[in-house]
């Protein structure tokens, strides 16, 4: 059980620099660090004790398909992963466009309206 | 005046030998998807980072003598386009994404109908969307905010 | 093949730290670098976990995200913002505390849920007797992402088409020019 909390330790340590920092780049990380913490709290949730990697290998007997970790949610963490990089990618490229126009990464002083 | 763009020599030689052996691998890595583990995503994102080091060392004319820039979009494109074209052809079988091509003997590399194609799909699709979108990055020239200020001006 | 679970605390105990590092550094760099470190570790407990796809894709993803932010934000600004500690931030952490004592109580202390190493494998079970007979695919995973559940993976192709493109467009230099008119530099 200790495990899972500290998956979501690390899932809210995410969402702090998210919501609670000035710097943009900031906030792309905080973002960064909550896919992990996602990604790496589904492969826990399907992990079995004792378990192997469920992939089939010529010589295996059939009795060790049962010690197979859950392939279900690897399948979804997969795709997870690559979404995550897209998302990225668009991202940092908000980020030059945002400084390009104001000249500095500080939302604060971005979020003011210009007259 | 023989080294105006992309790094030193040495990285320049290192990278000669070396981009090949990793576009190589990346091939190994999607097409032995369905037998090993890997698969069409972990392979595109390496050759990808083939073509990102190509760039990296040589500089921009160089990578884009290699893989240009209309043939990447071309390849993204037609990659997502080979993916929906197997997964409708399914159609003509049964259901959405039927596994119609012949299937073969398991363990080996021509085996698994449409899985073995869809990873060749998703690997040329990751690979040229990663490769165009490092390109663009890396050809955005730093403007800071005084000269694009002048520039507005002028 | 045994017990995992002191590999795992310490892993997990070091991306923990790694991120702690990476919030409340002031250098740009170095709060990039930690949160790589943070990738790579999860990458490591990938592989303790029993999923080697998953380390795979996340340690060559991870790589190309360090190139990304660094090639992306490094180059223009590299000093941090000064912040003085204002009073948001420290209740907005406090929130957030006792938000996640709350949501963890709430959740792993309720029956239903599965204890750790022991998953309940329902659908998965069905998957992995038929894996092999109905799809010729050793890698299990593959035969999931692209036979079973094929229709994730076009929707995740999808994804991460649009966001590329969204990207390449937001980078663009120059905009779209009416006829007879000269393009701008």
């Amino acid at each position: 059980m200790t495990v899972y909390f500290l998956c979501a330790v690390l899932l809210t340590m995410g969402l702090y620099c998210l919501v609670a920092k000035k710097h943009i780049v900031k906030k792309v990380l905080g973002l960064c660090i909550m896919d992990y913490a996602v990604n790496l709290y589904f492969i826990i949730i399907g992990y079995k004790r004792g378990g192997i990697a469920p992939i089939i290998d010529a010589k295996m007997r059939p009795e060790m398909l049962e010690r197979f970790v859950d392939p279900l949610p690897q399948a979804l963490v997969l795709t997870s992963i690559v979404i995550g990089l897209g998302v990225l990618s668009l991202m940092v490229s908000m980020c030059i466009r945002i400084y390009e126009k104001h000249g500095t990464f500080d939302m604060s002083q971005i979020s003011k309206l210009r007259g | 005046m023989n080294q105006q763009t992309g790094m030193t020599l040495i990285v320049k030689t290192v990278t000669d030998f070396v981009v090949g052996f990793i576009v190589l691998f990346g091939a190994y890595i999607v097409l032995y998807g369905h037998i090993t583990p890997g698969g069409g995503f972990a392979g595109g994102v390496i050759i990808a980072c083939a073509f990102i080091l190509l760039m990296l060392a040589h500089g921009r004319d160089v990578a884009y003598s290699k893989l240009g820039e209309r043939t990447a979009s071309v390849l993204d494109s037609s990659g997502a386009l080979a993916f929906l074209v197997i997964a409708w052809a399914g159609v003509a079988g049964g259901y959405f994404f039927l596994n119609i091509l012949p299937k073969g003997t398991p363990f080996r590399l021509l085996s698994s109908g449409t899985i073995l194609a869809n990873n060749i799909a998703i690997g040329l699709k990751v690979s040229s969307s990663l490769f165009l979108v490092f390109a663009a990055l890396a050809v955005f020239r730093k403007r800071s905010f005084r000269a694009f200020l002048e520039d507005d001006l002028s | 093949m045994g017990d995992i679970a002191p590999q795992l605390y310490t892993l997990l105990a070091f991306m923990v730290i790694g991120s702690i590092v990476a919030i409340e550094t002031r250098n740009l760099l170095s709060a990039v670098i930690s949160v790589s470190a943070v990738g790579f570790a999860s990458s490591v407990a990938f592989l303790f976990l029993g999923a080697p796809d998953i380390a795979i894709t996340q340690l060559v993803v991870e790589v190309l995200v360090l190139i990304i932010l660094i090639r992306g934000t490094i180059l223009l600004d590299n000093t941090a913002i000064e912040t003085h500690r204002d009073t948001l931030a420290v209740v907005s952490s406090l929130i957030f505390f006792g938000l996640l004592l709350g949501f963890g109580a709430m959740i792993f202390g309720s029956r239903g849920f599965p204890a750790f190493g022991e998953p309940v494998m329902r659908v998965s079970n069905v998957y992995v007797q038929t894996g092999l007979p109905a799809t010729f695919a050793a890698n299990i995973v593959a035969s999931i992402i692209l036979d079973f559940r094929g229709y994730d993976t076009l929707g995740e192709a999808t994804v991460l088409f649009v966001s590329i493109l969204g990207a390449l467009t937001l980078l663009r230099r120059d905009g779209r020019v009416r006829k007879g008119e000269v393009a701008a530099a």
